[in-house]
């Protein structure tokens, strides 16, 4: 063994703790994103509610650009969402809402109670349409264009600084 | 006393919950009927990670969606779809981040090498432990 190896163990310490250190650092970015931005939406039904009655495609719901919100009557960050769902609604976007693992009568409790800023709610219970979409957890929203592909995915509560944002990305698409 | 009174009130205490109110999908928690299809369903479920625990397969997970996952993974599988065509279906939803078994692309060459590279150092090791046991 040569000299120089000896000091190889030690190297090799160091590499380790700086790797740990950087890490510690600059977590990770824990967010999955949806590998379907930029493509059309899943054929999916999405199941009834107290709301229009009947199963719909998720697909039939475009024509004009719209947010996909997904939201449950059971999630406290949803809660804190949505007045700027209402916000939004108050300057004339389309939020369609996708109530995951929740039942129609919780879902109707929650909008009378946090206001309705949905054009229609489509139920999910076994977050199927979920899965179909690539996203994993409420409060989601994706921004879908006239034809329905989908142009982006907002991960986590819509904060207030995030409506000029998404207003901007509706309008973009007009 | 006052401690042993708040001790008691924080055990006692329902945490705000962050589960939905519906109970667990149909065959989360339930075996295939036919114990060939369960095998598949069972396999493929330890090998897809879970969205929210991110650590543990699908299998392990007692997360919501992990349920759900699995109700999707029985579902299909009872209705013939292969193990490999739903584990496609969901890498092109989730990316390759999905599957815990390791594909072919470019990012996974250092994990296929690795084992060759390192029986090829094992062996220049011994290699060179032979001939200075021979010279000595």
């Amino acid at each position: 063994m040569s000299r120089g190896l000896r000091f190889a163990p030690l190297l090799v310490l160091l590499l380790v703790i700086g790797a740990m250190v950087w890490r510690l650092a600059t977590p990770t970015d824990t967010n999955v994103t949806s590998k379907l931005v930029g493509r059309p939406l899943p054929a999916v039904l999405l199941g009834p509610t107290d709301f229009n009655g009947n199963p719909f495609p998720l697909r039939s719901l475009t024509g004009k650009p719209m947010i996909l919100n997904f939201f449950g009557s059971w999630c406290l960050p949803c809660v804190g969402e949505a007045p700027m769902l209402e916000a939004l609604k108050k300057r004339g976007v389309r939020i369609v809402g996708i109530a995951v693992r929740d039942t129609p009568d919780a879902v109707a409790d929650f909008v009378e109670q946090r206001g309705n800023p949905y054009a229609v709610i489509g139920m999910d219970p076994e977050s199927k349409t979920q899965i179909a979409l690539g996203s994993s957890g409420v409060p989601e929203s994706f921004v879908v264009d006239g034809k329905g592909i989908i142009r982006y995915q907002h991960i986590g509560p819509i904060a207030a600084d995030d409506v000029p944002m998404l207003l901007k990305r509706l309008d973009q698409l007009q | 006393m006052r401690r042993v009174i708040l001790l008691i009130m924080l055990l006692a205490a329902v945490p705000i919950s962050a589960d939905s109110n519906l109970p667990s999908a149909y065959w989360s928690d339930r075996q295939l009927p036919d114990p060939r299809q369960e095998a598949q369903a069972q396999a493929l479920m330890a090998e897809l990670r879970c969205l929210v625990c991110q650590g543990q397969s699908i299998a392990d997970s007692d997360a919501e969606l992990a349920g759900d996952m699995r109700d999707l993974v029985r579902r299909r599988i009872a209705a013939g779809e292969r193990p490999a065509a739903i584990r496609a279906w969901l890498i092109d939803r989730y990316g390759t981040w999905i599957s815990y078994r390791p594909t072919a692309e470019p990012a996974a060459w250092p994990l296929w090498a690795a084992p060759l590279l390192l029986l090829a150092v094992g062996g220049l090791l011994i290699a060179r432990r032979i001939r200075l046991k021979g010279r000595a």
